[in-house]
């Protein structure tokens, strides 16, 4: 027997390690980043959630094209709110989905998002004389020195001041009602004819409530009624403070997990250990370059990942036990350890595999996440069990660190 | 080596009681389905001071849709377990946009101090909670078909069975404890009731993967003690891989209990805790033996189709 301990290998072994554990240490500091990494989902990061559904009215009707112009009509209210990531899309053939991350005022930002934001102006005679259609231009300004309210001015493109014009003139001396949505804010009485296309809709609002008409004029109005589905608000507070006791709580579970490995399967319980945090890193940085958004039920299926992680190598360790028992040496023992308990790790992960696949083509949202990280978690473990703890137990054992079974905890050899 | 199979009656005992007070419990009462699923509105405030129950049902007075709703007080904590605030939580049917910024307003005008960052408003719709609930099972019935079909290529029919079953007896048990309990389930349950799938077919799997080794290696075809044999040489794993995944869900439950107060995430904790216990228990208890019954049953039809 080969006796000693090789140092030269045993640097190699140590140095690997090390390495492993500070990739691991930049890999965690580079997901939690809340600018640079990991996307969280709005269950865990807060943010708005809305789900519409166009409504068809006689006189519109819903098709690709007036989802699509809806869609790019919310995408100009959005980009007002300065949102980082902001997602806006269709879904379905008649639904639009809306995620807004990180939003500082949730309900302001809903708000805005689901105005239809039809401006019209009706006369006397309840005719309607023009609509926001006309409009090009619309700014608040802030209170005169007569009032105490801010309003907002409006400008017409060339066919909008034609029409105004003649409507000023043809009800001069009487009022035209401004209405948004179907609600009057204002009764303006035509003074005289307004022949330049410009006009301010005056009501009691604050500055912020004239700039956020001003805004949804501008953008325009939808062009189809959209009505909630589902909308789900979460402010920031609440949603960081979720996943900071999330990972402080994942983080000691963790440490247990190594704790009882190390004291149950002693330098093969170490070597499971790094290999374990080679594996988080693994699926954190694939999760990075994904771009993907971790929720909570993706989270599930990472807490099932990382126990698949371990019980890959806990049946590989209990295999070399049985190996170790039934007489074989420490080396024959590791490598038909490892070669038995393949088998039963391959199938149970592929069966695993499967379901992953299923849930990802057939659902959606939150059961998808699920599935894209229990996927991309499965393959990482699989690859480490098998490969990582494999290499570094040969290193050990070629450096002379292991010599007898103690190492997988089996006593008295 | 302990005999399980030997006193597998007893098992099957358990399980068949379970399964049939969760199915009962199921049919009659049913479960307490939150928002996510009935749909509804979930208001959650941060009023920024202290305040009383009666204050609250003041300013919720004039709105008639909150008639009947449920009022609770959560409360939070810091890391350092220093209470961090009492949120109000207030369930009701489904409210529209406007009705809500109205409730909300009169919280604020009530209130000033409500904090607009800490706050939680979801609104579901009726149709999209049957949705979500539609598309998650006819996912898991596909996967089970394909499922079937890869264990039977790998192993053969009868392991596909008792692996089906003891999923399915893993489910109804999980369900069934939430319907008794009553306690609100939402879409994290439905995340966690997909783990506990996975969770019980990897478990499972592994062991079957012993019993197949072993059978290979015996001449002599005594199904029982093959059984039960790979059933003990498989006990440690069984038991350590389950001990170090409750760690990390019981420091998870812990957390997401003491200092968050989530009824939703704690029911998601719950949920995968009770699968990790059934799952264990029924890969040892009810998957493997009930594989050596079918085993039976062939052998014994083989027999008298020979007689």
């Amino acid at each position: 027997m080969n006796s000693g301990i090789k140092p030269g290998r045993a640097i190699i072994l140590v140095v690997l390690c090390l390495l492993i554990i500070t990739s691991g240490y930049y890999a965690f500091q580079n997901a939690a980043d809340r600018e640079d990494g990991i996307k969280r989902g709005l269950d865990i990061a807060g943010g708005l959630y809305v789900l519409m559904e166009a409504v068809e009215t006689e006189d519109r009707e819903v098709d690709e094209d007036t989802i699509d112009r809806a869609i790019e009509i919310i995408r100009m209210r959005v980009d007002a709110l300065a949102v980082s990531e902001p997602v806006i899309a269709a879904q379905g053939d008649d639904r639009i989905r809306i995620e807004l991350p990180d939003l500082e005022d949730v309900q302001q930002a809903r708000d805005i998002i689901g105005r239809t934001a039809m401006l019209k102006f009706i006369g006397p005679d309840g005719e309607e004389v023009l609509t926001g259609a006309n409009l090009v231009d619309a700014r608040a300004e802030r209170a005169p020195e007569h009032s105490p309210y801010p309003f907002v001015s409006i400008e017409f493109d060339a066919e909008g001041t034609r029409v105004f014009a003649e409507a000023t003139a043809r009800f001069e001396n009487q009022q035209i009602a401004i209405v948004l949505d179907d609600v009057v804010i204002s009764e303006p009485v035509v003074q005289t004819v307004i022949p330049d296309g410009q006009a301010t809709i005056t009501g009691n609002f604050t500055f912020d409530e004239a700039a956020e008409l001003a805004l949804l004029l501008r953008s325009g109005a939808l062009p189809v009624e959209l009505r909630e589905l589902e909308s789900r608000m979460i402010g920031p507070t609440l949603g960081q403070r979720t996943e900071e006791i999330a990972v402080y709580a994942a983080g000691i579970g963790l440490a247990l997990v190594l704790l009882f490995m190390i004291i149950f399967y002693r330098g093969a319980g170490l070597i499971a250990g790094v290999a374990l945090v080679f594996y988080m890193s693994l699926v954190l940085w694939i999760l990075l370059l994904l771009g993907a958004t971790l929720t909570l039920p993706g989270i599930a299926g990472l807490i099932l990942s990382i126990g698949m992680a371990v019980d890959a190598n806990v049946i590989i360790f209990e295999r070399i036990k049985d190996e170790l028992r039934s007489g074989r040496t420490p080396r024959s023992a590791m490598e038909s350890g490892f070669q038995r308990a393949f088998r039963a790790i391959f199938d149970a992960n592929v069966t695993t595999l499967i379901v992953t696949i299923v849930l990802y083509s057939l659902a959606s949202g939150p059961v998808r996440g699920f599935a894209v990280t229990l996927f991309i978690g499965i393959i990482c473990s699989m690859f480490t069990a098998i490969v990582l703890t494999r290499l570094l137990m040969r290193l050990a054992f070629r450096a002379g660190l292991i010599r007898s079974g103690v190492y997988v905890g089996v006593k008295g050899q | 080596m302990i005999n399980f199979i030997g006193n597998r009656r007893k098992a099957y005992f358990v399980s068949a009681l379970l399964v049939i007070a969760g199915l009962l419990s199921l049919v009659i009462v049913g479960l307490n389905l939150g928002i996510d699923f009935t749909g509804g509105t979930v208001l959650h405030l941060n009023l920024g001071e202290e305040f009383s129950l009666d204050e609250v049902h003041e300013v919720i007075a004039p709105f008639d849709e909150l008639e009947g709703a449920a009022i609770q007080v959560v409360q939070s904590r810091d890391l350092s377990g220093e209470l961090a605030d009492e949120g109000l939580v207030i369930k009701a049917s489904y409210i529209g946009e406007e009705r809500r910024d109205m409730i909300l307003n009169a919280f604020r005008e009530r209130w000033p101090a409500l904090d607009p960052a800490d706050l939680r408003i979801e609104s579901v719709g009726p149709v999209i909670g049957a949705e979500l609930a539609r598309q998650a099972i006819l996912a898991l019935a596909v996967a089970i078909v394909l499922m079937v079909g890869y264990i039977t290529y790998r192993f053969e029919f009868k392991f596909a069975l008792a692996t089906i079953a003891a999923l399915l007896h893993n489910i109804i048990i999980v369900v069934g404890i939430f319907s008794i309990l009553q306690m609100e389930i939402n879409v994290p349950f439905v995340a966690a009731i997909l783990t506990v799938f996975g969770y019980s077919v990897n478990d499972t799997i592994v062991i079957f993967d012993r019993i197949r080794e072993n059978i290979k290696h015996r001449k002599k075809r005594d199904y029982a003690a093959v059984v039960n044999e790979s059933i003990n040489q498989n006990l440690v794993r069984s038991i350590n891989t389950s001990l170090t995944t409750l760690f990390v869900l019981t420091a998870l439950l812990f957390g997401f209990h003491y200092y968050i107060g989530s009824l939703d995430l704690v029911v998601f904790v719950v949920a995968l805790i009770l699968g990790v216990l059934v799952g264990t228990y029924s890969s040892i208890f009810v998957a493997s033996p009930l594989w050596l019954n079918l085993q039976d049953v062939n052998i014994r039809s083989k027999r008298s189709r020979a007689a």
